[in-house]
């Protein structure tokens, strides 16, 4: 089976975050980046997946800096078998739609049977790139998936954690699934994983431009809460808390 | 004069609290509203789109999320729609990416403000975890956006003048089969109004009934937790608040044992009141608290819920 997972390079989960000097994002200089962490899923799945099935090739798929190099390493590590990055200047201002559109040209000449995306990236939080991808490729997706079964006969059983419970779906494969926290738990890459990464091929594509959509017009630190307050101590503090919120926050 | 489709989900007859919220939003931009509806019952409950000028109903069911962006992009198109917008629900999520790709455009995910200068319209999105606000425009054919809940307020008065209907899509690629609901009627807590949540402080996943006990106490309330909590097996993950887990943005947030990492700040931080309930007067939570009270939760909470009760029973 040919899988692919997309991942992403983000900023750290830590990053203090500070605006550039266009006022249009953030300012790039001292960001430590990691691998978003529902990426580390999807590439996990891929994974497993290959493994269950036995046989095939996980590529593991980037749009990003040159820099990304080294989160892409991360995943051929675990176990991923070769990697490929759409090399791309404009990746951290690129929208939902341009992002799509660039990953599933490849995807499209790679035509692999399974996708897997993480079910949002950590720096743009929007959740969008791996349906979009599935509706360009037109392919069966299932979103934010907890457990996913690969049938005979190319098909799939996912079970997706929706607001309603556990929702059970059928699709068929060549399919797109989006990875949510639960579906599998991430390995560690042991050193025989991190040697043979080394060996293990890193493509670098140039990718063409694709407009974006998307004009941000500034990029602004959150207005700072109003300063709060300690009502009291242990429970004697109760009614002063009650008060407070009826009356000042009128919440209760 | 722009058309906005506003995607409009119900339930038992009626329209979701979410929903009605994407309908102010998308009305208080003085353009016109087209609600757009799908699934057994859409007709019943169309009348109830406040706001909107008219409503479309598409035929057929809601099972396949593929066959549903089709037929809600198609119904976008004959609207004439220059805007799509949905609710940042877990159906919202789903199929707005999936429209947005079928009808050309670009998306604006989780929006906390929509406004409009003319026919631009603009929205406000946090990214990086809430860290930046971004304000932005799209060039796209359509403008597309989710709109996060509990932020706008929920439209009301007199609902569409017309009511038409629309074809379904038959083919589809992926298809629901079946939903294990949650137990009981519990709400969840991206909706919940009330949010009562816990962290690693409340040393066991038995001392979770004093938080369910505040919530009952509250009445319209859910029950969250921490990534340590969820990470531990003590609360399913469809619980956990933070970057790994929902974004909630309540009228009242209360924090208990919960010490306020960055990554669980993310989740909850626009919420309209925070309080925090810690032992640790250190907590980095009480610098994002409107209210605290330093103290054992162990003593603090059935004190809270007894006091909840008698002031609701008033």
């Amino acid at each position: 089976m040919k899988i692919v997972a997309c991942i992403k390079r983000v900023p750290a989960t830590e990053t203090q975050a500070k605006i550039a000097a266009n006022g249009k994002g953030l300012e790039p200089a001292g960001v430590e980046y990691m691998l978003s962490f529902y990426d580390e899923i999807a590439v996990e799945e891929a994974i497993r997946t290959k493994e269950r099935v036995g046989s095939g090739e996980v590529i593991v798929l980037t749009l990003g800096p040159a820099e990304a190099r080294k989160e892409l390493v991360e995943c051929l590590a675990k176990g991923a078998d070769r990697a490929i990055l759409l090399v791309d200047p404009a990746w951290s201002s690129r929208d939902s739609l341009s992002t799509a559109k660039l990953l599933a040209a490849k995807i499209g000449e790679l035509a692999p049977d399974l996708v897997f995306t993480g079910r949002v990236a950590t720096d743009t939080d929007s959740a969008a790139v791996g349906p979009m991808l599935a509706t360009l490729l037109g392919r069966g997706c299932v979103t934010d998936v907890v457990k996913l079964t690969i049938e005979g006969g190319g098909k799939l059983k996912a079970e997706r954690e929706s607001e309603a419970g556990i929702e059970m779906y059928e699709l068929a494969l060549p399919a797109l699934i989006t990875c949510q926290k639960g579906l599998n738990e991430p390995r560690y890459a042991g050193l025989k994983g991190i040697m043979a990464a080394k060996k293990k091929p890193v493509e670098e594509v140039a990718v063409q431009d694709v407009p974006n959509q998307i004009a941000v017009e500034t990029a602004q630190l959150p207005p700072a809460r109003k300063e709060g307050r300690i009502v009291g101590t242990g429970a004697a503090a109760v009614p002063a808390l009650l008060e407070a919120l009826r009356k000042e926050a009128q919440v209760v | 004069m722009l058309t906005i489709a506003v995607y409009v989900e119900h339930a038992s007859g009626s329209v979701r609290r979410a929903s009605l919220e994407a309908l102010g939003a998308a009305a208080a931009t003085g353009h016109e509203v087209v609600a757009i509806l799908a699934g057994d019952g859409a007709e019943g409950a169309a009348s109830g789109c406040a706001g909107a000028a008219r409503a479309v109903c598409i035929a057929g069911s809601l099972a396949s999320p593929d066959a549903l962006a089709r037929a809600t992009a198609d119904a976008a198109r004959q609207i004439g729609a220059r805007a799509f917008v949905a609710s940042a629900t877990s159906t919202g999520k789903d199929l707005a990416p999936r429209v947005a790709a079928l009808l050309g455009s670009a998306l604006l995910a989780d929006c906390t403000a929509l406004s409009a200068t003319g026919d631009v319209l603009r929205a406000t999105r946090p990214t990086l975890a809430g860290k930046v606000l971004i304000q932005a425009t799209s060039s796209g054919p359509v403008f597309c956006a989710t709109l996060r809940r509990n932020v706008f307020g929920a439209a009301s008065g007199a609902g569409p003048a017309g009511i038409s209907k629309a074809a379904g899509v038959n083919d589809f690629k992926a298809m629901l089969q079946s939903i294990a609901s949650k137990t009981g009627s519990k709400l969840d807590v991206s909706e919940a109004p009330i949010v009562v949540a816990g962290g690693r402080g409340m040393k066991g996943p038995e001392h979770f009934a004093l938080l369910e006990e505040l919530a009952a106490a509250f009445g319209s309330a859910a029950v969250g937790a921490s990534r340590a909590v969820v990470d531990a097996g003590w609360r399913p993950h469809g619980e956990q608040v933070g970057q790994t887990g929902k974004t909630v943005a309540p009228q009242l947030y209360v924090a208990v044992g919960i010490s306020g990492a960055i990554q669980h700040l993310a989740g909850m931080k626009t919420s309209k009141v925070i309080v925090a309930i810690n032992k640790d007067p250190e907590a980095p939570i009480f610098k994002h608290a409107d209210y605290g009270i330093v103290g054992d939760a162990f003593e603090v909470l059935p004190v809270l819920t007894q006091a909840v009760k008698a002031l609701r029973a008033q």
